[in-house]
């Protein structure tokens, strides 16, 4: 049985560090192994549209050639960009996902304070139609929506995104109430009775406690927004018409009208070529994504220290 | 003693009006945007729903939208079982892992920021365009898993075996790439968690064992919660889930109609309910256990 004992203290350390330095070493070890081979599978796709869209035709049929192109091929992102028309698309794209993220994220926060931090009557059954919203499937209520949207006079115009983000409708706002609402729960009672008693209001309480304490989660909320937004393609399409284009828009329709031209998959060298400018386009697509997440992170280090104020 | 009363009672009406007040933004939205579009799709499950040229073409029908799903859709029940199978297989398999991917990335390791980014990196995949054009691809599966000498050899011994095992694989990876947003939330909630704590208890002497359970889980613990229902709703509405897909295709299915897909989407929405209502359930005895 003394093996069992070892074993379980070796998780017990990769999990949660070691106790003394020298051991620390092989354990760190074994956590960047872990983290580099589960995180191979995520970085798996983009590596392998990272090299195909570099490759020219001769490297696409070629079966030697399969993960390093023989030179630094550019056109496939020239003609991804053109086709794209990313100049124009991408402030669109921006606007598109930046500011329903914005609103949404400050109306999920203010809402998942009131149902974390206050008791009414009714709060339950609302909390619990919150969660109804969430559940049932948005494909199901997407139509009837998109005739509410066609009465209100607001298809095909920026409002089907802002007015819903606004008033926690948005996509999937459910989950951030939910996130925010546990986070605030958490806040000990007694700083905010400190603060009651310091003479703050619920405003000032809200802003000047609950939010400096919830940091992670807001960036969550909006990193998440941003990109569920940015991502969105279907609702798009159906609620902006022709008047928005989105980079996913224009790499999805790319990708639609070469696969009716063509007839979809195949091996024929005019395939693998759009295909290949398909991945460029996805990565110009995703860049800006990874380029705000890798800024945004670091919102989560810094808020290590803010919650350094909780001391009780 | 009636001033006090009376301010007592001020005081209280006055929390209700600011709770109604932080959450006023919901409740008109929900009016406004939400609570007609539910409505009108469970009004339309009780219709035979035409969608024609010449607009939408109803005609009551009772409940035999329903009952046709429940007792004569075979292809409705195999959804459905295989969906049950990928629940109870997939989400406590996701929250662990992704509270264990939270733990690591948490730690003060070097390169911080770079792992950070890749695992953030199915959140971003997973939504949008960019995973069907991955999945057409075979790109999420790290497709020539059959091209891999390991898995020649192993095809050369037994190919029961060498399936079941590329079947494995592919079900490891499909619960790593649904696992993005659940680690993120999990990492947001370990930030919280007060460094002073966690030194007091460090120098009462507690092992990083007994801190795991005494300290960090108990203050993850709301957002497992959080993290379950996340999950569940996730792959219960992914747009690829069988049952979805099979929502969808009787939605502009000429012979259902989307009557039909109407009253499959709720009766789909109280399979969802229930499954959360024992999650919820199950987590919550563990919680007395």
């Amino acid at each position: 049985m003394n093996w069992v004992f070892k074993y379980k203290n070796i998780v017990k350390k990769i999990l949660f560090g070691g106790a003394r330095a020298e051991e620390g070493i092989i354990y760190k070890f074994i956590i960047y192994a872990l983290l580099t081979v589960i995180g191979f599978v995520y970085l798996y796709p983009l590596l392998y549209m990272l090299a195909n869209s570099f490759m020219n035709l001769s490297d696409l049929i070629s079966s030697s050639i399969r993960w390093v192109p023989s030179g630094l091929y550019l056109e496939n992102y020239r003609r991804a960009l053109q086709i794209m028309d990313v100049t124009n698309t991408f402030w669109q794209t921006l606007l598109v996902a930046g500011l329903p993220a914005v609103l949404q994220t400050i109306s999920t926060a203010l809402v998942g304070y009131g149902f974390g931090r206050y008791k009414f009557p009714g709060r339950r059954l609302l909390f619990l139609l919150m969660l109804a919203t969430f559940i049932i499937p948005p494909q199901v209520t997407m139509i009837p929506r998109y005739l509410l949207f066609s009465r209100y006079d607001i298809l095909g115009t920026f409002y089907t995104f802002v007015f819903p983000a606004i008033l926690g409708q948005g996509l999937r706002s459910a989950i951030f109430v939910l996130i925010f609402y546990s986070m605030f729960k958490q806040i000990p009672d007694a700083l905010v009775e400190a603060a009651k008693i310091d003479g703050a209001g619920n405003v000032k309480i809200f802003y000047k406690i609950a939010i400096p304490l919830s940091i992670p989660a807001i960036v969550i909320a909006f990193l998440f927004s941003f990109v569920w937004y940015w991502n969105e393609t279907y609702l798009a399409s159906i609620y902006f018409g022709n008047v928005f284009s989105t980079l996913p828009l224009e790499l999805q329709n790319f990708a639609d009208s070469f696969a009716q031209m063509y007839g979809g998959a195949g091996d024929s060298p005019m395939n693998q070529l759009n295909e290949a400018i398909i991945m460029a386009g996805t990565l110009v697509t995703i860049g800006p994504l990874l380029i705000l997440y890798s800024i945004s992170q670091r919102w989560f280090v810094e808020s290590v220290d803010r919650t350094g104020i909780t001391g009780e | 003693m009636i001033k006090k009363i009376k301010s007592y009672y001020n005081k209280k009406t006055r929390n209700i009006f600011t709770g109604y007040l932080f959450i006023f933004p919901w409740l008109v939205g929900f009016l406004l945007f939400t609570l007609w579009p539910m409505i009108y799709s469970f009004y339309l499950g009780f219709f035979d729903v035409r969608l024609t040229p010449r607009g939408i073409r109803t005609s009551y029908q009772g409940f035999e939208n329903f009952t046709e799903a429940i007792f004569s859709d075979p292809v409705l029940l195999e959804n459905v079982f295989e969906y049950l199978q990928q629940i109870i297989l997939h989400v406590p398999v996701i929250i662990v892992f992704s509270l264990i991917i939270a733990l690591l990335i948490n730690q003060d390791i070097k390169g911080q920021g770079f792992y950070r980014t890749i695992f953030f990196l199915p959140v971003i995949i997973l939504s949008g365009p960019v995973i069907e054009q991955l999945m057409a691809q075979e790109a999420t599966t790290i497709p020539g898993i059959g091209d891999y000498t390991l898995f020649n050899i192993i095809d050369n011994i037994d190919w029961t075996i060498m399936e079941w095992i590329s079947d494995l694989f592919e079900e490891i990876i499909m619960v790593l790439w649904f696992s993005g947003v659940q680690i993120l939330i999990f990492l947001a909630g370990l930030q919280k968690i007060d460094n002073s704590t966690r030194e007091a208890a460090m120098i009462d002497g507690a092992s990083a064992w007994e801190m795991f359970w005494k300290i960090t889980l108990p203050a993850v613990k709301p957002l497992i919660i959080v993290n379950v229902i996340y999950t569940v709703i996730d792959i219960s509405t992914f747009d690829l889930n069988p049952i979805i897909i099979y929502i969808r295709e009787q939605m502009f299915n000429v012979f259902t109609g989307f009557g039909y897909s109407s009253a499959l989407g709720w009766l789909y929405f109280i399979l969802i309910s229930s499954i959360l209502i024992i999650s919820v359930i199950i987590l919550n005895i563990r919680e007395a256990w």
